[in-house]
């Protein structure tokens, strides 16, 4: 990355270039290429090592089509992400035992999850891996769960290889954990598919046995073929309750056996009931038979609950996934010498070496280096944190600078993050079920239609004649289907739901939309935003330069080389001065104060104005006044002395997101109660609370992931009182269990893939904007639904009365019943029309 | 009408044998991954090894 640099177009890094200045695309994701490491002498220019890399892979191979198949298929665009990790622990027993499968004919398979898969080309691309990696029998991908299926020959080739390949192409792989249990769940799903598929035939074909029945009914049909449909009826209804509709039973006994009462034991009492009656009513020849409603009422619950086993689905994903990004392998000492093994066989009190670049494999203790850690995924604060010899490191943290050793203290799920993950998990499953409603209102429905079919029949019978009561007992049975009612809802959701998405917002369940909705002016809620990545890009910038400016070139120079997030900022902030810059010698990095460097202007130094004092005692007035403006302002101050004098102070800030302050009213003028949930220290917080205009009281700094996850838990004991919802935005690892334990969770664009499996609600989009489009969405499909069920009541209700007073026929009754599933779901699509259309 | 007696039974077996042709489908896993294989289907079988690519003729020619 040194650059033979040439300042072509002095262009800001990467995706902040301005609109109209020429862009060099980069060759391989086509995004634009920074003008600090534009190759004027090559014909192919890389925005990144990574997309240099996977180009260079998938061209010596012959595979440039992947560029037109990708062109063809999809507008996105990503860097590769691979990072040229290294593989050598794939090979060992122990991880092979773990993660792959023996096949027949000496075959192995294993699930890989690859990083950094998006798009149809991906598909492409890394299923012709058998033409890149000989001994690679097959691979399939799959989009949703960007999980391959890898089946390879270990004789011809070892895995590590393979891994390696698909790290060159850009996607770097980890091996997908806990595969029986996605088995199980996979076999779960099939078989409510099956159940739930049975049922809508059952169902489907048990309605138009009803029609000729009620035709009969109006028209005369002989008795002969009335019993015959009858009993057809009869034995579609019992299959339908016998198989598919066996879950209520068995759920109602084991409910009703320990003593609890669910959701299940109405709707079985109230199927058992309708099937008994009808029963009777067939081997007696006389009343009607039920069971066409039931079978649709058994289809319609299983609907419902096919989609709330998919929710969870996700849900065990969400913590895999999590899991699986933890590092597979680490280097341990072992007699004597480090040798890379699998992460598995470490055990507390290993020695682990963790080079720069890499993630800890697990928690423990420095016992030999320097260097400075990103943490910021899994604790929110915004600046690497520099360690010592006795200092702490949790699993999952990022080592910038310098090789560590570390003494392992604990592994796997008793580390910080697989205690995370456990929370995440807590948190999902903790959640609201979603289709209660709808199975409480489908369980007292049909009780109370069949009580009231039985008061009409009783009624007509003893008041007028047998012939009258039939008619007015049919016509209240077809217009009391319950199709509208349990139809509505679940649609205008759907409906919801698409329009996000063209929007960009991904919503996973229609819970979010209810519970979004439902807060407005009057009836507050409260949003959690957290700061780094969310409110902020979660990325340092230089925002002022006080000083000599002709010490721009020396600042590029000294930091051209380092990995820190400040050093980044500046090299890309300075990079056009790059042709002036000075030549460095003698580079000594104090980790986490600065760095220190020889040049023709003598002893230079740059860093925090504290380690600097001590080596440059004379500073100007004016930069001491900067560098205090800059610390009050939550700013980080960095000076630049040359010898033994400060002569420039830099400050550097998250920016804030443009259309941050902008969201953060519009949420507040609906109704919602913003605060600040951060990982970072108080400063910066302070500063971003107010220039959103938050008060103190709004804002808590220096939390770690538990105390979000109490903040959130906390406010939703309070909330439940008052029904309050509680809303928790944020990007980080360290917000995952807050986002799974909030009524919704929102993890915005660029977050930490575990954050976006955590939460309901991922926005595709850069910036808050997209999360009050979907505020004012929900509380539209709110009153849409609500509009909807008072039709559909309202419809019922009337229709019933009239068709016990005898005023509606049973033909009336059937031209009614569709109109009237017919104006709701008109409703429904017409009351969402406006929204969704940018 | 007496047909009738014929005619729906053997409607309801015909519907039988759709039901079972889902359930089979759904229990050899057809319907675990809706996600890729409509999007695999947009793709070539063979990667057809004409010289689509950009410049820079380092890797093997067809």
């Amino acid at each position: 990355m040194t650059a033979t640099a040439t300042a072509k177009n002095p262009s800001p890094p990467a995706d902040a270039a301005p609109a109209g200045v020429a862009e060099t695309p980069c060759h391989h994701c086509g995004l634009p290429v920074p003008a600090a490491i534009i190759e004027p002498e090559s014909e192919a220019q890389f925005c990144c090592g990574g997309c240099r890399v996977a180009y260079d892979t998938i061209h010596g191979c012959g595979l440039d089509e992947y560029y037109a198949v990708r062109d063809r298929l999809s507008q996105d665009r990503l860097p590769a992400s691979g990072g040229g990790g290294r593989y050598a622990a794939y090979d060992a027993q122990v991880f092979l035992e773990k993660h792959a499968r023996r096949l027949p004919e000496g075959l192995t398979s294993i699930d890989l999850y690859l990083e950094g898969v998006h798009c149809a080309a991906c598909v492409w691309l890394v299923e012709r891996l058998p033409q890149l990696a000989p001994g690679v029998l097959d691979a399939r991908l799959s989009l949703a769960s960007s999980s391959a299926r890898i089946v390879w020959d270990p004789q011809q080739t070892p895995l590590s290889r393979i891994a390696a390949t698909l790290d060159r192409l850009g996607y770097a792989p980890h091996p997908a954990r806990s595969s029986s249990a996605g088995d199980a769940s996979a076999a779960r799903e099939r078989n409510q598919l099956t159940q739930m598929a049975v049922a809508g035939a059952l169902a489907g074909n048990n309605m138009l046995i009803a029609l000729a029945l009620y035709a009969g009914v109006f028209d005369g049909i002989e008795p002969r073929f009335a019993s015959l449909f009858r009993w057809i009826s009869m034995g579609l209804g019992w299959l339908s309750l016998l198989w598919p509709g066996r879950v209520f039973f068995r759920n109602a006994c084991s409910a009703l056996r320990a003593r609890t009462a669910n959701l299940d034991v109405p709707i079985a009492l109230a199927i058992g009931v309708g099937a008994l009656a009808g029963t009777a009513n067939v081997l007696l020849n006389r009343g009607d038979v039920y069971f066409d409603s039931l079978s649709v009422l058994v289809f319609l619950l299983l609907v419902g609950r096919f989609i709330q086993a998919r929710q969870q689905r996700w849900a065990g994903d969400a913590v895999n996934r999590m899991l699986s990004l933890t590092p597979t392998a680490c280097r341990v000492l072992r007699g004597g010498e480090f040798t890379e093994e699998p992460i598995e066989t470490l055990e507390p009190g290993d020695t682990v070496e963790v080079r720069p670049g890499e993630l800890m494999p697990a928690d423990g203790d420095v016992c030999s280096g320097a260097s400075s850690i990103d943490r910021s995924l899994l604790t929110g604060e915004s600046l690497p944190c520099a360690v010592a010899v006795g200092d702490a490191v949790v699993a999952g943290a990022q080592n910038l600078q310098a090789t560590l050793r570390v003494r392992v203290t604990a592994t796997g799920e008793s580390t910080r993050v697989g205690r995370l993950a456990r929370l995440v998990e807590q948190g999902l499953s903790d959640k609201p079920k979603l289709v209660q409603f709808t199975d409480r209102i489908a369980g007292w429905f049909i009780v109370v239609i069949i009580a009231a079919a039985g008061l009409n029949f009783a009624a007509w019978s003893a008041l007028a004649s047998v012939a009258a009561a039939i008619d007015s007992t049919v016509a209240l049975l077809i217009v009391a289907c319950p199709c509208a009612l349990g139809l509505a809802t679940p649609l205008t959701m759907a409906l919801a739901i698409g329009r996000a998405s063209r929007r960009g917002v991904l919503v996973k369940s229609a819970h979010v939309i209810e519970t979004l909705g439902g807060v407005a002016a009057g009836r507050p809620g409260r949003m959690f935003l957290d700061k780094t990545g969310t409110l902020t890009l979660g990325r340092l910038r230089v925002v002022d330069w006080c000083g000599d400016p002709g010490l721009q070139p020396l600042a590029f120079a000294i930091e051209a080389e380092s990995n820190h997030p400040i050093a980044k900022a500046i090299v890309a902030k300075y990079a056009d001065t790059a042709p002036q810059a000075p030549a460095i010698d003698d580079r000594a990095e104090a980790h986490g104060y600065g760095v220190a460097a020889e040049c023709d202007l003598g002893d230079v130094a740059l860093g925090s104005p504290r380690w600097l004092a001590e080596r440059c005692p004379s500073i100007p007035h004016h930069l001491l006044a900067a560098i205090e403006a800059a610390e009050k302002r939550g700013k980080t101050a960095v000076a630049v002395g040359v010898n033994r004098e400060i002569r420039a102070v830099l400050s550097l800030e998250d920016e804030l997101r443009s259309d941050a302050t902008a969201a953060n009213d519009a949420l507040r003028h609906t109704g919602w109660a913003t605060e600040v949930l951060s990982g970072d220290t108080a400063g910066p917080v302070r500063a971003v609370a107010q220039r959103l205009g938050l008060t103190p009281a709004a804002t808590r700094a220096s939390l770690s992931p538990e105390d979000k996850l109490r903040c959130v838990k906390g406010a939703k004991a309070d909330g439940d009182n008052q029904q309050r919802a509680v809303v928790m935005v944020g990007d980080g690892v360290n917000d995952a269990a807050a986002l799974a334990a909030a009524d919704v969770g929102i993890a915005v664009h660029g977050g930490a893939e575990a954050a976006l499996a955590a939460a309901d609600v991922f926005v595709s989009k850069p910036g808050l904007r997209p999360i009050v489009q979907l505020t004012s969405l929900a509380r539209r499909t709110v009153w849409v639904v609500r509009q909807n069920l008072a039709i559909s009541l309202a419809y019922n209700t009337l229709a019933v009365s009239l068709a016990a007073a005898g005023v509606v026929t049973p033909l009336v009754a059937a031209i009614l019943m569709p109109i009237s599933s017919a104006t709701v779901l008109a409703g429904a699509v017409y009351g969402l029309a406006g929204e969704g259309k940018n | 009408m007496s047909i009738l007696f014929l005619m729906v039974p053997a409607a309801l077996s015909l519907a039988a044998i759709a039901v079972a042709a889902f359930v089979w489908a759904a229990r050899s896993g057809q319907f675990d991954e809706v996600d890729t294989p409509p999007v695999r289907m947009l793709l070539d079988d063979e990667p057809t090894r004409k010289t689509a690519g950009p410049p820079t003729p380092s890797g093997d020619d067809p």
